[in-house]
């Protein structure tokens, strides 16, 4: 019963973050009001971790999966996407990975700094 | 029998699972990084798909169940950061930094790209909220004017390939704090490469989830600024 009621708590704040969602006009998805919905309740102990984590890291571990769909819906898109598809390529390529190496640089550089001045 | 295909309701899903397994497995047996279960696995159902002749649609009217479960796995990421919370008020300043330019460099490196490719301001506005997770993307691509299948298309090619090389490209530019490893897996490539974090370890995935809401964020924020520019 541990699952189901875990399940169905998680259910329950994704379902607030819709409602979230539909209430604010702002383009951000109930996936994120979610998130934040959640944390917020871990942080007040209007939630306990034993009432979301076991079932928690199960969804967390069989993520990936759950990605495979939209991707494969890439087949759909085709049609639209070839006259761009090299450029669309490229550019995804190469800001790819500018962003994770500017991201964990800089990331790496201010954490370090921050260590060495402690010390 | 394509009737059947059709009209089956687990065929989609079954088929999304036996297709990561199948990921899995040559992972296993290569451990080689191109062979990404999510990569492989989508490879996979495309191959399937186009061999049976099977429209996407009719897929998908199993597979939407797999998909269903994205927003409450999302909402779950709350989870690790929580646990790590105590880490992230440390580090605030570096947390706050890192990501601030990894959205910056994303928007200007596709401003400058679409200048190269003498793109359309369309096409470009479309590309720029790229690296964020698709839900945002497709607000921020419409609210500009973009194509939101082009989007769509681009976030998941992102992902995947942020998914992909991260190993890589962690070691090649010597990022070696978890914290500066998740941030830059979250930023560059969203959810899909958070389902890399989260291999990678706690630390990794907790922040990873954290850059996919900061960045995402902040790219409807400073975005509309940039498609002024083109």
């Amino acid at each position: 019963m541990k699952y189901l009621k875990q399940f169905g708590i998680i259910l329950f704040v994704s379902f607030l973050g819709e409602l979230l969602h539909e209430l604010i006009p702002l383009p951000i998805p109930a996936s994120v009001y979610g998130l934040l919905l959640m944390l917020t309740a871990l942080c007040t102990g209007i939630l306990r971790l034993h009432h979301v984590q076991e079932t928690a890291a199960f969804l967390i571990e069989i993520m990936p999966v759950m990605f495979i769909p939209a991707a494969a819906g890439l087949l759909d898109s085709w049609p639209s996407l070839r006259p761009v598809w090299l450029p669309v390529v490229l550019i995804s390529v190469v800001t790819t990975a500018a962003v994770m190496a500017v991201t964990g640089r800089v990331t790496q550089l201010l954490i370090r700094r921050e260590r060495r001045r402690e010390k | 029998m394509r009737d059947f295909f059709v009209h089956s309701v687990f065929f989609g899903a079954v088929l999304s699972l036996a297709a990561y397994e199948l990921g899995l497995l040559l992972k296993k047996k290569w451990r080689l990084a191109v062979l990404n279960p999510l990569l492989t696995g989508t490879l996979c159902v495309m191959a399937v798909l186009t061999l049976l002749q099977t429209d996407y649609a009719d897929y998908n009217a199993g597979a939407k169940y797999i998909s269903y479960l994205l927003t409450p796995a999302t909402v779950c990421l709350a989870v690790p950061l929580y646990q790590q919370l105590s880490l992230l008020k440390k580090n605030l300043k570096a947390v706050i930094g890192g990501i601030t330019a990894g959205v910056l460099t994303s928007l200007i490196g596709v401003f400058l790209l679409a200048k190269l490719f003498s793109l359309t301001h369309e096409q470009y506005v479309t590309l720029l909220p790229k690296s964020i997770t698709t839900a945002i993307g497709i607000g921020v691509s419409e609210e500009l004017g973009g194509i939101a299948t082009i989007t769509v298309a681009s976030i998941i090619i992102t992902g995947i390939l942020g998914n992909v090389i991260a190993e890589d490209l962690c070691k090649i530019f010597r990022i070696e704090e978890p914290v500066a490893k998740g941030l830059a897996l979250g930023t560059a490539s969203h959810a899909i490469g958070t389902a890399k974090a989260m291999e990678l370890g706690e630390i990794e995935g907790a922040m990873s989830s954290l850059a996919i809401a900061v960045a995402g964020l902040l790219t409807v924020a400073v975005a509309p600024v940039f498609a002024k520019l083109m």
